[in-house]
């Protein structure tokens, strides 16, 4: 058991180093010749017009605010899963019942227009 | 215990008494044998992802009626070697005014928070990274890790066209996140455990036989978390330049593509794993190399399903995706979820009275929950039908046609 999370402790120092000691070694090799123009913004390839963090749609935000939500609720509905087999049926309408309540979000979202992209 | 019927056990093993025998103590030598699994796994992940951008580009290639790769071994097989050479004698340019901390840190995030699912995907019986009793849970929490290098990719970069991807992998890859962990509770809820080797070994009957709708959305929410071709309005390359992944350049553009393609593996591994039984296949348990073997043949047909809807399916309105998932998707994995559960048990209420024999058990239980299924399929196409849009409100006005001047009069034809 400790092991394992040892193992995924390992992976995560790992799974940091496979990508990044490639980008630190092209960085070495790679030719270094910075120049004004060259450093300057992409963006759509004419010049830059104004500052680039702008005011953004709201709508993004509610989107994330109703994914929260869900997710939020959504955990608790692991444990219930696993322990389906031990649960009785009273057990398991309780779980139904959560659901259900999720359901009611959802639709009470969609009433409300939060899911509309308009 | 021998080589054939169990190598990685074989190695570890061999390996443990010789580093005992060097006189270390048992820790040290947990946590080395540990490092070395954890390189393997890292390192077959990120070789595997050599292998499959070939892969990509040649069917790519075949399906345009082109030949693909084929100039750098056979079938152009090597192809991507030279490639990655080049990609590490490229400059970085880093724009002015970027985040730099957060946009050195951002492809490697993307990169990392792929491999980290693959720490939990089981090979073979005893081919597995780790074998957490939380595994489930873990791919939640990992994949959402990845909607995180996006984000900070597009919102460091100083490019208004970025953070307009990354605002739109907020809107996607974490809405379509919703549907893809209810899709997940039905295999966990069928194998009653959360780690992913034991939900393969519930599987006697395919989850797909028993639940092909959790299945579905399953793929399609994974696909969209990808943010591939029908889905990849992070990076529309006709809207937004190339979202997020703009002002980058050299290997750390490269990461993210690397990211990218190792994603698309990963999830077609992961629903072999939770949905077509892994590395379940005749004698998989006998010799576990064999499992391995088919493991890899059903990860590469689902891989060929997702490069195919790659290829051919053309990119959706922003919309018509959040529509699509938070309409369509999300109230569907409920209602599945509802009716899993109650079937489930009302199964397993009846099962003493059913006098079924032991080995009938899990197939009367997969017919049960098929027609539960195709009963569910069929009231939503009925439910799809009754809805849909009966005619397009909104008609092209009438083009105003320019009108030729009077010629002047002197001008006679």
């Amino acid at each position: 058991m400790q092991s394992d999370w040892l193992f995924i402790g390992l992976f995560l120092l790992i799974v940091a180093l496979f990508p990044g000691a490639p980008i630190f070694l092209a960085g070495l090799i790679a030719p270094k010749k910075p120049s004004v123009s060259k450093s300057q913004t992409y963006e759509c390839g004419i010049e830059t017009v104004g500052n680039t963090w702008v005011q953004f749609r709201v709508q993004y935000y509610i989107f994330a605010l109703t994914f929260l939500v869900f997710d939020v609720e959504l955990v608790f509905l692991f444990p219930w899963a696993v322990a389906f087999g031990q649960l009785s049926m009273f057990g398991v309408i309780s779980g139904v019942i959560f659901i259900l309540i999720l359901f009611a979000e959802l639709i009470a979202a969609w009433r409300k227009g939060v899911l509309e992209w308009a | 215990m021998n080589f054939i019927s169990d190598p990685v056990t074989f190695i570890a093993n061999w390996l443990n008494n010789l580093l005992t025998s060097w006189g270390l103590s048992q820790a040290v030598v947990t946590v080395i044998l540990k490092f070395i699994g954890a390189g393997i796994v890292g390192a077959f992940g990120f070789a595997l992802v050599i292998f499959t951008i070939w892969l990509e580009r040649k069917l790519y290639g075949r399906i345009q009626d082109r030949l693909g790769p084929n100039r750098v071994g056979p079938w152009g097989i090597f192809q991507t070697v030279p490639d990655i050479i080049k990609i590490f004698t490229k400059e970085y340019i880093t724009p002015v005014g970027a985040d730099k901390i957060v946009y050195n840190l951002a492809p490697i995030l993307s990169v990392s928070a792929v491999l980290l699912t693959w720490a939990v995907i089981p090979f073979a019986p005893t081919i597995v990274g780790t074998e957490v009793n939380v595994g489930v849970l873990y791919l939640v929490a990992v994949g959402a890790i990845g909607a995180l290098g996006i984000i900070l990719a597009g919102w460091s970069s100083n490019n208004k066209y970025s953070l307009l991807g990354s605002f739109r992998a907020v809107a996607q890859v974490v809405s379509y996140e919703v549907p893809m962990v209810l899709a997940l509770l039905v295999p966990v809820l069928l194998g009653r455990s959360m780690g992913i080797n034991s939900l393969v070994n519930a599987q006697s009957v395919w989850f797909i036989v028993l639940s092909p709708i959790a299945a579905l959305i399953f793929f399609t929410s994974s696909m969209a978390e990808v943010g591939r071709a029908p889905f990849d309005l992070l990076e529309a390359d006709s809207e937004l330049v190339a979202g997020y992944q703009t002002e980058y350049s050299g290997l750390k553009f490269g990461m993210f593509y690397v990211g990218e393609f190792l994603h698309a593996f990963t999830i077609s591994a992961l629903t072999v794993t939770l949905f077509f039984g892994g590395w379940r296949g005749p004698w998989a348990v006998q010799v576990p190399l064999l499992g391995v073997v088919w493991f890899f043949i059903k990860s590469f047909i689902v891989y060929y399903v997702v490069v195919l809807i790659r290829i051919s399916m053309p990119r959706l309105r922003i919309d018509q995706m959040l529509n699509f998932n938070w309409k369509f998707l999300t109230p569907l994995a409920l209602v599945l979820l509802i009716a899993t559960a109650i079937v489930d048990k009302t199964f397993f209420t009846l099962l003493p009275g059913l006098n079924l024999l032991e080995i009938a058990i899990p197939w009367v239980r997969a017919g049960v929950h098929l027609v539960m299924n195709l009963l569910l399929i069929l009231v939503t196409i009925q439910l799809l039908k009754s809805y849909r849009i009966k005619r397009i409100l909104v008609v092209a006005k009438p083009r105003p046609v320019a009108v030729a001047p009077e010629p002047p009069a002197s001008v006679i034809s």
